[in-house]
């Protein structure tokens, strides 16, 4: 370790809500090296990086850039001292040129208020000369697919010369050819002695491309190794390395005959390519993968919240088609989404309407009117069912915490009385003690008869309550493997499998 | 030709068949509205005479500033219902300084008459304060500008009521304008000869609004505030992140169209020359009209000068049309709500993200 620290991050410290999300992380860039930076979902990765980029204020720690204290307000204050981000979601202006991007903000200008269009063309020129970039700079960003978005973005954040540079997961939509020359870049920018910090999931490339690894674990630092003394097996280990005692309860449901048979589904819009599967009776199906793998895409799919292109669907041998929701719910489909404050909760309204929602039909008398009495019994009976703390009935939804509007959505589904449950991410948000009711609720339902699938991104809590695991990677099923039987590492490598 | 290439070929052929397919289901309202002109034109022969198609034309230039104005806001994914007020306040206010010496319940007697560019000045100022109102609460309080114009559009109308009872106008209509101010707007610019010895003028304000197309067209597209208004509009959060000040740019957008409708009050003051509290009144549901046909998109980020002359136009077109096929005047309202919802049906159709 010779060269000079460009940046150094000292005990970051950031909390959210119950939530410790950094808890003094260190993180120290060498000028021209590349770092990369490494954890499971939910590591604090981009926690981090947000605290560094002031889209996140820190509670504690130090950031230093070239041995000075910075505290960057924004984003545009990073820019302007040399600290620069490619983004996983690209953030760009779709509708305008892509040189008009390029120099958003800082267009150059002449007689004070015109663009110069000459100068933004020469320079456009000469970043994407340098570069090797062949994008068209006049073409409209929304036309071009989004590998070449992705060049322009990083285009861009070479543009500001800066001494920092971020790549959030820059290989995610690149073929293998621009995967190769986006490193012959970032080996451009080492030997010009940038330091280049560098997120991925994809451990050949990591050990390929960088220099020094860091890697994080529920918001804490792990390790700090030269990549040459690390290999594939010992990253995983240090990813995922946590002990597994008494997070789930006993797992006591026996699955039986199959309910669900599901052949080749693939999404017309969506990334979903081929998904096929089989659901049992009183069975917990896990569905893991990274992000964009096609996880959620498989339930929504199947729920018919999006367009199927192809496939069967096979409910006790009978096929069914699950073309709208509404379809579904009348097959016996539950859908628990994954972003419960945006798709699962009504927040304003009260638990009594939110748990009866689903089921109004259930509640008409003479065609017309809503039983007042009914809902009130039902709603109670899922307050008790669900454990679900809550002052009254006539409480807002949102000022319950994450685990009780979850068991509220999950008492709503369970008064359709489904035959399957798809549940995404039904633990994301929720606090240790909460999670364990979930699970225990899951379990149940698989006690009782029911077939349940569980989409999450947090592989031990796969592990802990299913019986079977699908593995998406890249929109398809990568594998299938018994919970009992696996590992983290296996997954975690069918995972990789077609990214 | 080997069976590759005879698939690329094929692959060639359906791809430019649907491009073929897209360019005119996106240009479709256009088409028709193309097609109706020309059976009109076809059913009526005066509906072509010169002197209606330079009423069209005028018409057109007059309706056009307010159109121009009100686009930025839609680029921003916004609207501006308080354009019609406006024009009606800022047409009121430029009569009431321009009435001639002459008039008998001259407004405000003690003024004289004005020099006109002053008067130009204040309409304008008038109509760039409402709006950078406008801009600031749609800014700075995050206000759908819906809501925000919706308010302004109520305060300027008692404004309007308030003003005229000023003076010696009573309430009144403000005419008797000065010559100064009629020739200005109204005197031909040049005249064309008709065909029974007559000639018909076409009047200057159409040459201005050509003038204001044009300085449009420069701050949209060479200017760095139209740049950033267009990147503003189609993505609110990178153009944060790469620095561009939203707030000051909402402003300036929505006090450059509020600067628009103080031009149009002014040009309305004297082409209609009877102003009272209705002037300008829905001015505002033809300008958005004309900027959805003219394909300025409610997505943000979308539009072009050209488009919205080309929505103007359609619009007259279409209007003038119908008064010469004798339809009742009572069905025009049904057929510029038509226009507007197969316009903005055909607009999201570009944009739909499918699931």
């Amino acid at each position: 370790m010779d060269q000079p620290a460009l940046l150094e991050m000292r005990g970051i410290t950031k909390e959210f809500p119950g939530v410790k999300a950094l808890d003094g992380v260190d993180l120290t860039v060498r000028a021209g090296t590349v770092h990369a930076l490494m954890g499971e979902n939910g590591a604090g990765k981009s926690t981090l990086m947000k605290c560094l980029f002031g889209i996140y204020s820190k509670d504690g720690g130090t950031i230093r850039l070239d041995g000075k204290e910075v505290n960057f307000k924004n984003a545009k204050e990073a820019l302007e001292n040399g600290v620069a981000m490619v983004h996983q979601e690209l953030n760009q202006a779709l509708t305008r040129s892509v040189q008009d991007n390029l120099w958003l903000g800082r267009y150059p200008k002449v007689g004070g208020i015109m663009v110069s269009e000459g100068i933004m063309a020469k320079r456009t020129k000469e970043i994407f000369e340098q570069l090797e970039v062949t994008v068209n700079p006049k073409a409209i960003m929304s036309t071009l697919p989004v590998s070449q978005r992705q060049m322009v973005e990083i285009a861009k954040a070479v543009s500001y010369d800066s001494k920092i540079i971020v790549f959030d997961e820059p290989t995610s939509s690149l073929t293998e050819e621009e995967v190769e020359h986006l490193f012959r870049i970032i080996n451009m920018l080492r030997d010009k002695g940038c330091g280049i910090i560098y997120i991925s999931h994809k451990m050949d490339e990591i050990l390929r491309i960088s220099d020094d690894v860091t890697i994080m674990r529920d918001g804490t630092w792990v390790a700090t190794k030269p990549a040459k003394d690390l290999t594939m097996e010992e990253i995983i280990r240090l990813m995922v390395g946590r002990e597994l005692t008494n997070r789930f309860p006993p797992k006591t449901n026996k699955p039986g005959e199959v309910i669900l048979d599901v052949e080749h589904m693939a999404g017309r819009y969506t990334r979903l390519k081929d998904a096929s599967f089989q659901l049992r009776k009183g069975e917990v199906l896990g569905i893991a993968g990274l992000d964009g793998s096609g996880r959620t895409e498989v339930l929504e799919n199947l729920f018919g919240a999006m367009t199927r292109e192809g496939g069967h669907i096979r409910l006790h041998g009978k096929e069914i088609q699950n073309r709208s929701p509404k379809e579904s719910i009348k097959n016996g489909f539950a859908l628990l989404t994954e972003e419960r404050r945006a798709t699962g909760i009504f927040g304003i309204r009260d638990i009594k309407e939110n748990t009866v929602i689903s089921n109004l039909k259930g509640y008409l008398m003479g065609g017309v009117c809503l039983s007042d009495k009914k809902m009130r019994e039902d709603t109670d009976w899922a307050i008790q069912a669900m454990h679900i703390k809550t002052p009254s009935q006539k409480t807002q939804i949102r000022s319950l915490s994450g685990g009780n509007q979850q068991k509220v959505i999950i008492g709503r589904w369970l008064l359709t009385k489904p035959e399957i449950l798809l549940l995404d991410e039904p633990t994301r948000g929720i606090d240790v003690g909460a999670k364990y009711e979930i699970y225990q609720l899951i379990i149940d339902l698989a006690n009782e008869g029911k077939g349940v699938i569980v989409v999450s991104s947090e592989m031990p809590e796969l592990l802990g309550i299913c019986d079977r695991i699908l593995v998406m990677s890249g929109g398809q099923v990568a594998g299938e493997v018994d919970a009992k039987n696996t590992s983290q590492e296996e997954i975690l490598t069918l995972a990789a499998k077609y990214v | 030709m080997s069976q590759e290439s005879k698939d690329l070929a094929a692959k060639a052929q359906k791809f430019s068949g649907k491009q073929v397919g897209n360019l005119l289901m996106n240009n479709m309202l256009i088409i028709i509205m193309v097609v109706a002109a020309i059976g009109i034109a076809i059913y009526r022969p005066g509906f072509v005479a010169p002197s209606s198609l330079i009423n069209i034309l005028s018409l057109t230039a007059a309706y056009l500033p307010a159109a121009l104005g009100i686009a930025g806001c839609i680029v921003l994914t916004g609207t501006d219902l308080s354009a019609g007020r406006c024009v009606g306040l800022t047409a009121c206010v430029s009569a009431s300084l321009l009435q001639s010496v002459e008039a008998s319940n001259k407004m405000w007697p003690n003024i004289g008459t004005l020099p006109v560019w002053l008067v130009i000045i204040i309409a304008m100022l008038i109509g760039a304060c409402v709006g950078a109102f406008n801009g600031f609460f749609v800014g700075k309080f995050k206000l759908h500008p819906f809501i925000v114009t919706l308010g302004t559009q109520l305060i300027l109308y008692t404004l309007l009521l308030l003003y005229v009872q000023m003076g010696n106008n009573g309430g009144g209509t403000i005419g008797s304008l000065d010559a100064s101010y009629t020739d200005f707007v109204r005197a031909p610019l040049f005249s064309i000869p008709a065909a029974n010895g007559a000639s018909i003028p076409i009047p200057r304000y159409v040459l201005y609004s050509i003038i204001l197309a044009a300085i449009m067209w420069f701050i949209w597209n060479k200017t760095t505030f139209g740049k950033n208004m267009f990147a503003l509009g189609s993505n609110e959060e990178a153009a944060r992140v790469s620095g561009v000040n939203v707030l000051l740019t909402t402003i300036m957008v929505f006090a450059l169209a509020g600067a628009m409708y103080g031009w149009t009050g002014f040009i309305e003051g004297a082409r209609v020359a009877a102003n009272n509290a209705n002037t300008g009144l829905n001015y505002e549901l033809d300008a958005i009209a004309a900027c959805v046909i003219g394909g300025v998109s409610f997505v943000g980020g979308i539009g072009k000068i050209s488009g919205i002359i080309i929505g103007v136009i359609m619009l007259r077109l279409i209007f003038v049309g119908l008064t010469f096929t004798g339809v009742d005047q009572n069905y025009q309202y049904l057929i510029k709500g038509a226009i507007i919802l197969f316009a903005c049906a055909l607009d999201m159709r570009k944009y739909l993200v499918k699931k």
